[in-house]
């Protein structure tokens, strides 16, 4: 009885447990990447010499990939032997962890997992309690295969009406932050639903979910119907009866209508910083950079293919196109959009996080603005501590790589 | 006696390492850069047991356990602030970073003053001004892991992560 956090938890730890309580819980994955995986093995390193279950630690190499310096070479071997010295079943190099994650059927319904990374809730995209942790949480996890948790009170995102042309379900999560303000989740589960959402595609899903942690969540729940399902079913690996929230009581329940939504852009120096694309339209770009966990899937490579074909990208703004995974490359160049982006002049790059994190593939310098699909626009998030970072969805950011200059995607539709 | 380092709001973990520097688990290359362009004189300045006093939502963004280990390698006595992200505030438990929410202190707090904290009993004091502050002390799991220098050692001795938790 419960949310449907309180419903995962019940089932894992098998007693009805409430939020508030502080439990030890089995885990149905691990996962964690080239950066938090080193330090997770010196935690895992002191307590044991074999993992719980070399089947259900799941290790992706993408945050620097491939290696763009002898340290994060030296990342990648320590990564490396310890995968081969403990057997680990999923290891991929195949794109970014959370898209890759999903895309193999590692995340399913009910599913309890966490990751050493923070947007590690995007998998509760497709039902999974899913959450980001620091690196001694994931070795102890390697080790033990439990972890602790407190029970998550529950904050209910209700969204309904049809998304106007332009807007997409990056719009959708930017006016939740801006509902909510950067804290306004903090430790809290929160359950995505009503109409909008349940017509979304997972990968549109996911591009929500993924956005949980920031505003403070811990998991991004969307329960699972037949979209989720038709999505996992040939993925092969769902192994529970999905969930649903039975009796729930809900911290607070948000309501949103979303039938006027026009394109949003959220500004420096914080997520929360949300301003109508008119706001900020006109502003000079020295980058745009379309792809990570939060929007690099096909749907979202789709609209900017769309929205560039026939035409070119502004000469001296650089434009980034990184599909979030093999998957979806392979896709992309099946359905003709790798061709016409880089026809358009962009520069398609391999799968993994690239500019995201400021070490490669498009690192900002001092003075530099960019526009990006990312999910985080922190100061000196892509590099130099005065480059700024303004975040909106793929429309807007393909738009604005023809105009070199931020701007509205509604003019183009 | 420890001083306050004073930060502001949302002091996020790009901010306490960022991230091209969050290349290394080699802890003194990580204290070298904490806080290296929010606040250049941090790293060079902070004296061991020195106090980092923040504002809300401290700890924010990534879930890189760099940020708090970079703190402590510093030799950071503890970090007080009026709210924690909730990564940060797990990740500083579980390594044994000492981490207490005081929604009052930041007001207050000035920089560089001299700052007195008890962990166990949640006592702040600031002697320069006279101010005292009573904060809820960590939960017994909290101070039993701080106690043990850190889960994984706490789990060392319990054995597993039911008795050491439970």
């Amino acid at each position: 009885m419960g949310t449907l956090a309180e419903e995962i938890f019940s089932r894992k730890v098998g007693r009805p447990v409430e939020a508030g309580e502080l439990v030890v819980a089995p885990l149905d994955l691990v996962m964690s990447h080239d950066t938090t995986t080193p330090l997770a093995v010196e935690a895992f390193q002191q307590l044991r010499e074999r993992v719980w279950d070399p089947d259900r630690i799941a290790i992706v190499l993408d945050h620097i990939m491939p290696p763009a310096s002898i340290p994060t070479a030296a990342l990648h071997q320590i990564t490396r032997k310890f995968v081969k010295e403990q057997g680990i079943a999923n290891f991929f190099q195949e794109g970014v962890c959370h898209q890759v994650i999903v895309e193999k059927g590692l995340a399913w319904p009910g599913a309890l997992i966490i990751g050493g990374d923070s947007h590690t809730c995007t998998y509760g995209a497709v039902g999974a309690f899913a959450t980001g942790m620091g690196s001694t949480d994931v070795g102890l996890a390697y080790a033990t295969g439990k972890a602790w948790f407190r029970v998550p009170e529950t904050i209910r995102v209700e969204v309904n009406g049809r998304l106007p042309k332009g807007s997409y379900a990056k719009d959708v999560i930017l006016a939740i932050v801006r509902a909510l303000g950067v804290e306004g989740g903090n430790y809290r589960a929160i359950e995505f639903a009503g109409e909008t959402i349940m017509a979304m595609p997972v990968g549109d899903r996911m591009t929500l979910s993924n956005m949980a942690v920031e505003f403070g969540a811990k998991a991004g729940l969307i329960e699972a119907d037949a979209t989720t399902l038709a999505y996992l079913g040939p993925r092969g690996r769902a192994k529970l009866a999905p969930l649903a929230p039975a009796n729930p009581r809900y911290e607070q329940v948000v309501e949103l209508n979303v039938g006027e939504l026009g394109p949003l852009v959220a500004c420096p120096p914080d997520v929360g910083n949300v301003k109508p694309v008119e706001a900020v339209e006109g502003m000079p770009l020295d980058e745009v950079f379309i792809g990570t966990c939060t929007n690099g899937r096909l749907e979202d490579i789709a609209v900017a293919a769309r929205l560039l074909a026939g035409k070119r990208v502004a000469t001296h703004t650089r434009t980034i196109v990184i599909p979030a995974s093999f998957e979806i490359y392979l896709a992309a160049l099946e359905a003709g959009y790798v061709r016409t982006l880089m026809e358009a002049g962009a520069m398609v790059g391999n799968p993994g996080c690239g500019p995201c994190i400021g070490r490669h593939q498009g690192t900002l310098c001092a003075g530099e603005r960019a526009l990006t699909t990312m999910n985080r626009n922190f100061t000196g998030r892509m590099g130099d501590p005065t480059s700024e970072i303004f975040i909106a969805s793929p429309a807007v950011a393909a738009v604005s790589a023809i105009e070199g200059r931020i701007a509205d995607p509604r003019r183009y539709l | 006696m420890p001083r306050i380092w004073k930060l502001g709001h949302n002091v996020n973990t790009d901010v306490i390492i960022p991230g091209r520097y969050n290349v290394t688990t080699d802890r003194a290359s990580l204290a070298k850069h904490c806080l290296c362009e929010a606040r250049p004189d941090f790293p060079v300045g902070v004296r061991p047991g020195d106090v980092v006093v923040g504002g809300d939502n401290f700890g924010c963004g990534s879930s890189r356990e760099h940020a708090p280990v970079a703190l402590q390698a510093t030799g950071l006595g503890c970090v007080v602030a009026r709210s924690f992200a909730r990564i940060f505030y797990r990740n500083s438990i579980n390594i044994g970073l000492p981490i207490l929410i005081c929604p009052e202190l930041w007001e207050q707090a000035r920089e560089g003053e001299a700052i007195e904290v008890d962990l166990a009993s949640g006592q702040i004091r600031l002697p320069e001004q006279g101010l005292e502050f009573a904060v809820r002390p960590l939960p017994p799991f909290a101070l039993a892991i701080l106690k043990a220098g850190g889960i994984v050692n706490l789990v060392k001795e319990r054995g597993d992560l039911d008795v050491a938790v439970g």
